[in-house]
């Protein structure tokens, strides 16, 4: 029996699905290969090139909302976000500059303005990604006015409490809770400087009937915002294993 | 529906109106609505009928007849008669005037600038034709457009005569309207869709409420060519819940529409059908931004996302999204009517044809006014405006909105398009026009912008967030005599940041107004700052 001629492409996708194309780019001067469709963030953290972020976290889905992970690409007239930014073919990406930095301790220093962030006395002192941050960014200290609208602590749960003073509003706690769980707790209401994280429609969350109690949210959150009660502040450390946990499952799921 | 059917429609309609001797036109648009232009015209029509008039004598209500400072109007035709401020009471004496000379007293010349300086094309059936009849506006030309484009004219074709044509968004950004559609034509899916973006929320900014109240079947056209050009058999009307009357004249639209074969299925017995939906919008300015659209009718928060990718390849509920606004798709119809030639020949080199603007502020002719691009600011104050209310002088011209800036009186020669207004450190945006006169403070004004950015800031992002409510609490110690030294470094500095680094063109153009006051009118921030007064007397601290 005669057998067509051999086509590598064939061998190597019987299903006849082909791989995502390679391409190569540079980051901070660096050669890196990607695979199409991920993203300068992903790259980078592969190939060991920190950038800061607040409101990604690998495993749910994408905001650009920090505005932390800016970077330069030559070519683009603005600066563009990491997180979501697809890699291009010969694109040249600089993560690090001294514009870049300036903007990023600048963003700190609105973040800290904006609530009550005072670390010495929040239970997340010392396990917080916000305070990790300022401190490799070298934030000393915010030249703007502290704003500290009125935020209240509901501690109605059970087995967690929410202090709206720490909140970021990064939306951790609300994707994980709507793409994880899938219980869509957490929610946003109010504009500008008036947005709040909300549990169902603004009840008190020991009240909620839709949240499952399962934590999750409380585990995603960078800062001290959401927290377990009854621990101390050196206890308060948030769950690293949980988040490998989070990819598995959302893999899974999509 | 076929052509014939339409040209009789046209033909009938046409007859119908020559038929009279005199035909009223009263304008209910909003503007004149809010003082009770209905009631006159109810009088008009009891006047009429007490005097046995009705087969001489036809009562209409019009769409905005343009100079909304001299509200209610009333339009007598054929004799070119326009009243200003009529009231209910007038009808009788307005009546009795209809044989012979105008009615002095409210009479209004249309020789004036105001008039006679304006070009119509997006606004040529307003004060003509009444908003709620499908007739008037089918004996106006209507719908031949489309019938020439899904019948005459493939979907390349109506792509390239609009790109031929020059035209350039009308939202704001000046983007080219042609390169937009022939984008979302060649992206790859079964499903498309076309929107149209009527959520105006500029501060002083009526004129897509004022179109889809006077005229709403020419932006029904235009989208359903537009559908036809790009690949769409969807559209939706994103529409604000604040226009309440553009809202009702807009689905009764789509309504006749509908019931007379011209939105539906096989439209003109093509294998092409469109239909529209309208979705309601809260009012929140963000969601004039494409992407916090698109979130907004998927029923989502109305939260704008990173672009790219952009509406033309990822839009409403992932599929390729052309997003144009009201002004935009209103002067479609008129290209493939006229030509793209035709369009080309109006405007300036990089700006073709004309813009709507809002007049609004401190000029005697404050209204909607359509002017050809190239237009000189002193021309749209001084002629088309009348001048500076109380014999005041000019101070400076906003435009642009909150996204916008301020136009000092040393660019009065400008001729105003996209390019040259984005040269003095403004920009076009969707065409409000504020004037100021010299009791303006101009620290009052950035401050004014910037409060309004800061409440309609959605809150995703930290610089659009906290940045604009930073920038809003140092204007406003300066405007209550509390500026210090280090506060124009601390502004300046805010403001690059922001503009540099939010999510959003709501917060990447926030600052524009207090960078274009700080370029202009600096010597009034230090004023206030140094000397602890307000130059023009206008803040708290001039008080």
């Amino acid at each position: 029996m005669a057998h067509p001629p051999f086509d590598p492409r064939h061998a190597a996708h019987p299903t006849g699905s082909r791989p995502a194309p390679i391409l190569t780019l540079k980051i901070d001067g660096q050669d890196v290969g990607a695979r199409s469709g991920d993203t300068i963030l992903t790259v980078a953290r592969e190939n060991d090139i920190h950038i800061p972020t607040l409101c990604h976290l690998e495993g749910l889905s994408t905001l650009g909302a920090c505005r932390l992970c800016l970077v330069e690409v030559a070519g683009a007239n603005r600066l563009l976000p990491a997180c979501v930014t697809a890699v291009r073919e010969g694109m040249a990406v600089t993560t690090r500059s001294e514009r870049l930095q300036t903007y990023r301790r600048k963003l700190l220093e609105l973040f800290f303005s904006e609530r009550n962030h005072v670390c010495a006395v929040c239970v997340s002192n010392g396990h917080c990604e916000l305070q990790d941050l300022a401190d490799t960014l070298g934030m000393t200290h915010v030249r703007y006015d502290y704003l500290y609208p009125p935020a209240a602590i509901d501690a109605s749960h059970p087995r967690f409490s929410v202090d709206h003073n720490r909140c970021i509003l990064c939306l951790r706690c609300l994707r994980a809770c709507e793409e994880i769980e899938g219980a869509h707790t957490w929610d946003v209401m109010g504009r500008g400087i008036d947005c709040r994280v909300i549990t169902d429609l603004n009840q008190p969350w020991g009240e909620s009937e839709s949240c499952t109690g399962c934590g999750k949210c409380v585990q995603v959150c960078p800062t001290g915002a959401l927290t377990e009660k009854g621990r101390a502040v050196a206890e308060m450390v948030k769950n690293k294993e949980f988040l490998p946990y989070l990819r598995i499952m959302r893999r899974r799921t999509f | 529906m076929m052509l014939d059917e339409i040209n009789e429609i046209a033909q009938r309609q046409r007859e119908k109106e020559t038929g009279f001797r005199h035909r009223i036109n009263v304008c209910i648009a909003a503007g004149c609505l809010s003082s009770r232009s209905d009631d006159i015209v109810a009088a008009f029509e009891e006047e009429i009928a007490r005097r046995g008039l009705e087969k001489s004598c036809r009562v209409k209500g019009v769409g905005c007849l343009g100079l909304c400072a001299g509200g209610p109007l009333v339009a007598v035709e054929p004799a070119g008669i326009l009243y200003r401020g009529v009231a209910a009471d007038d009808v009788g004496e307005i009546v009795d005037a209809l044989p012979g000379s105008p009615l002095a007293r409210l009479h209004c010349p249309r020789e004036t600038p105001f008039f006679q300086r304006q070009q119509k094309i997006v606004l040529e059936n307003c004060g003509w034709i009444d908003p709620t009849a499908i007739e008037d506006y089918i004996a106006a030309d209507g719908y031949q457009a489309m019938h020439t484009a899904l019948t005459r004219m493939t979907p390349e074709e109506v792509t390239r005569e609009v790109s031929r044509s020059g035209l350039r968004g009308r939202g704001g950004a000046g983007y080219p309207t042609g390169l937009k559609w022939s984008t979302v034509a060649k992206a790859e899916s079964a499903t498309k869709f076309v929107v149209c973006n009527a959520d105006e929320g500029d501060p002083g900014a009526f004129m897509d409420r004022s179109v889809l109240e006077s005229d709403p079947h020419r932006v029904i056209e235009g989208m359903v060519i537009a559908g036809w050009a790009v690949g769409a058999s969807r559209g939706f009307i994103y529409l604000r819940a604040e226009y309440p009357l553009a809202v009702k004249r807009v689905k009764a639209a789509i309504a006749a529409a509908e019931r007379s074969g011209l939105l539906g299925g096989s439209l003109f017995h093509t294998p092409f059908g469109f239909d529209i939906k309208v979705r309601l919008g809260a009012g929140a300015f963000v969601c004039g931004e494409e992407t916090a659209l698109i979130a907004s009718i998927e029923g989502r928060l109305g939260r704008p996302r990173p672009r790219p990718p952009y509406p033309a390849e990822h839009g409403l509920w992932g599929a390729p999204t052309l997003i144009n606004n009201v002004e935009t798709f209103a002067n479609i119809p008129p290209i493939l009517r006229n030509g793209s030639g035709w369009f080309a020949g109006i405007g300036t080199e990089k700006s073709k044809g004309t813009k709507v603007f809002a007049l609004a502020g401190r000029v005697r002719n404050t209204g909607l006014i359509e002017v050809p691009m190239g237009t000189t600011l002193r021309d749209i104050v001084y002629a088309i405006g009348g001048g500076i209310r109380e014999d005041r002088t000019f101070k400076a011209a906003q435009t642009g909105g909150p996204s916008g800036g301020c136009i000092p009186e040393e660019h009065l020669d400008l001729p105003i398009d996209y390019d040259s207004l984005v040269e003095v450190g403004s920009i076009m945006g969707s065409g409000g026009m504020i004037i100021m006169d010299e009791t303006a403070c101009m620290v009052d004004v950035a401050k004014f912008f910037m409060g309004f950015c800061c409440a309609e800031s959605c809150g995703a992002c930290v610089p659009c967030r906290v940045g604009t409510t930073q920038l809003h609490r140092l204007l406003e110690r300066i405007t209550a005599g509390h500026g210090t030294a280090g506060d124009l470094a601390r502004i300046e500095d805010l403001c690059d940041l922001v503009q540099n680094t939010s999510l959003c063109g709501l917060g990447q153009t926030a600052p524009n107004p207090v960078v274009s006051t700080l370029r202009y009118f600096r010597d009034e921030y230090e004023a206030h700052i140094q000397e602890g007064r307000c130059p023009a007397g206008a803040c708290k601290l001039g008080q």
